[in-house]
């Protein structure tokens, strides 16, 4: 058990390319369940890869338990990895795939046979699993042999790549509790890597969320979800996603079709406009028992609805804005003013495709973004 | 709307369009089973005859029209038998040695360039195929002079290195194929788990190569068996192979069609053996590289 310190960890993958990650600073607590979490390309694997020991650390440190292990090699780390395919030995059975780090530390067979049997009945592995061969497996049980053979090293870190992304639906989210649940019993420090934001959010203790090698902003889901530091967190995190959308000053707040939201006084000067995000369930739906104006400082933002995601609980309204052109601007949110906006609506009864409606929205609720840097903008 | 109508369409007429096409594939596959069967035939005929004539007498052997109906015999095979003995000793030795050899050579060199590739390993790759292209028969006069001048002329051991030689490029291709397919994770849980260089080898890369190990030692195996060139002109009597039996089996006058059908027989018996064992993971083998 250790923590783990990035600092300024750097790789650049060919001279005078763009880093794979950036100077990334981030200090990750023992017995914390860690979660790098970003798009393709945002280097979050590298980052991972660095800390394994698989990947050079081109300038910085990455210290683990205290000990900069830059140089250090993968075995000497003291880790275990679950790799995305799993990467299990297919010529050896479950049991010697679990107890084969064991067996390259010349620990005695009975010593290994016993902590790979507690290994497989933490992860309810059959007892006769244990003489199968990978092949002989399902993805969900290669899977869990995979975190067993992590498990039985009673590693300082547990490092895991996207460990679900080979399962379908309904067990990644079976999976996901599981993994959690156990990293919270064992209380080995953790550093998880995703592309799923929603992963990220349920699992980790906190979140540090990459973008083109460097750190966005790393904090509790909660925070990441309520206080995006910027525009990519606040679009990134959160699903469905914010409602990002460009939208004009005027006096004091942000022109959107029929109103104008007030903004936090700390307007940088010399802007013209601003990104607003709001999240789904901050748009209410007005009706006539519920006019929606609480208290007072409620703006209304009427449109018609173009389309209805039934959730079940909850449902999805995508809503085109009056004075809103037509034109679809090709999917991207916050570019351009036409886009519809995405509104959380109760799912017992949700308005029809077609039907006007209109919207509240409390001006507390809403963020405001730099249009050229991305950064939040507070009062 | 646009988008629905052709799903309905294919809802409602679907029958006869299916039941025509399927009925053409029915067809189709008729026709290519005969083809490939005429295509097999044709390919066998010349070997079923030679199986059938080293049955015959000589005196039935060559005769026009052919004859279908003999007392079959095993007389020319015990001629050949009699005859074959040490030839079929260094063909064994020959074939079995270079290839020990090849595998010996071509481990490393397939490992140094798939699983951790060399600098410049793209030039060794080709450096390896590039061999291939030169006509032996180009490289037969200072060949001739090498083994002449080591005093391995009409020796086995000329033969050991040259097939091993002969082989090694084929061998290594085949083998960094397979060991390509690796996936390069489990190499590094390999490393993470703490096994070094010849663990890597023997517990991780040896159980997934192992079958392509079998299949590139088989076709080195009857490469080298079937080889002549080299062996009628670095060898004389103490070295020659089967296939220089075979030669001497071929008589002048065209006469001994029977004779010297047995001993290609018994010649090929190995090599169709070889064959059969390895066709599975040969075609695998062969084919890897091409689907990458």
């Amino acid at each position: 058990m250790a923590a783990v310190t990035y600092s300024k960890a750097s790789r650049v993958y060919a001279k005078g390319a763009v880093p794979a990650v950036d100077t990334l600073d981030l200090g990750i607590k023992d017995g914390e369940f860690m979660v790098l979490v970003g798009p393709s390309g945002s280097g979050k694997t590298t980052a991972l890869r660095m800390l394994a020991g698989l990947e050079p650390v081109d300038a910085g440190r990455v210290e683990i338990g205290g000990a900069d292990v830059s140089g250090t090699p993968p075995k000497d780390r003291d880790i275990a990895m679950v790799f995305q395919n799993y990467a299990l030995y297919p010529g050896k059975t479950v049991a010697e795939n679990m107890g084969f780090a064991l067996k390259m530390q010349r620990v005695p067979k009975p010593e290994r046979d016993r902590r790979v049997r507690e290994a497989a009945r933490l992860l309810d592995l059959d007892e006769s699993m244990l003489d199968r061969k990978p092949k002989q497996l399902s993805g969900g049980q290669r899977q869990r042999v995979a975190m067993g053979r992590a498990i039985v090293r009673e590693p300082k870190v547990f490092l895991m790549d996207e460990p679900l992304s080979n399962l379908d639906a309904k067990l990644r989210v079976h999976t996901r509790g599981q993994i959690a649940e156990l990293q919270r019993r064992l209380g080995i420090t953790t550093v998880y890597v995703t592309h799923d934001q929603v992963e990220a959010m349920t699992m980790g203790h906190r979140v540090a969320v990459l973008s083109g090698g460097r750190l966005q902003q790393c904090g509790t889901p909660r925070e990441l979800y309520d206080n995006p530091v910027n525009q990519f967190v606040a679009g990134f995190i959160g699903s469905p996603a914010m409602n990002l959308r460009t939208a004009p000053l005027a006096d004091g707040g942000a022109l959107l079709p029929g109103t104008v939201i007030p903004l936090p006084p700390g307007l940088p000067s010399g802007l013209s406009e601003v990104v607003v995000g709001i999240r789904p369930e901050h748009l209410r739906l007005t009706t006539k028992d519920n006019p929606g104006i609480p208290n007072g400082s409620s703006r209304l933002l009427s449109g018609h609805v173009i389309l209805v995601e039934e959730l079940g609980a909850d449902a999805l309204l995508h809503v085109r804005l009056d004075g809103d052109s037509g034109g679809d601007s090709g999917g991207v949110p916050g570019e351009r003013g036409g886009d519809p906006v995405v509104a959380r609506a109760e799912g017992r009864r949700p308005p029809s495709p077609g039907e006007k409606v209109t919207l509240s929205v409390d001006p507390a609720d809403v963020l405001a973004f730099h249009p050229g840097t991305g950064a939040r903008i507070a009062a | 709307m646009t988008a629905i109508a052709p799903v309905d369409n294919s809802n409602t007429v679907p029958a006869v369009p299916t039941k025509s096409t399927s009925g053409k594939a029915v067809a189709r596959k008729t026709g290519l089973t005969l083809g490939a069967w005429i295509v097999g035939l044709i390919v066998f005929l010349p070997i079923g005859w030679m199986v059938i004539t080293a049955f015959k007498p000589e005196s039935a052997a060559e005769t026009w029209p052919p004859r279908f109906t003999f007392s079959p015999t095993l007389s020319e095979f015990t001629i050949v038998f009699s005859g074959m003995g040490p030839y079929i000793t260094n063909s064994a030795i020959a074939t079995i040695g270079s290839t020990i050899l090849v595998l010996v050579l071509g481990l490393p060199a397939a490992y140094a360039l798939s699983v951790r590739p060399v600098k410049r390993w793209r030039d060794g790759l080709f450096f390896f195929i590039s061999t291939k292209m030169l006509p032996v028969v180009a490289a037969i006069g200072p060949l001739y002079i090498l083994v002449l001048r080591t005093g391995l002329l009409d020796s086995i051991w000329a033969l050991i290195i040259l097939y091993a030689a002969m082989n090694l490029p084929l061998a290594i291709w085949m083998l960094r194929s397979f060991m390509l397919e690796v996936p390069s994770e489990t190499l590094e849980a390999a490393r993470l788990d703490g096994a070094g260089r010849i663990r890597e080898i023997t517990e991780v890369i040896m159980p997934v190569v192992s079958p392509g190990l079998v299949s590139t030692a088989l076709i080195c195996v009857i490469f080298a068996w079937n080889e002549l060139f080299l062996a009628l002109n670095l060898t004389v009597t103490k070295a020659a192979t089967m296939p220089m039996f075979l030669i001497s089996s071929v008589p002048q006058e065209g006469l001994y069609i029977a004779h010297l059908s047995a001993a290609a027989t018994v010649a090929s018996v190995p090599v169709i053996i070889v064959g059969w064992i390895a066709q599975r993971s040969l075609v695998r083998g062969l084919s890897m590289g091409a689907i990458k």
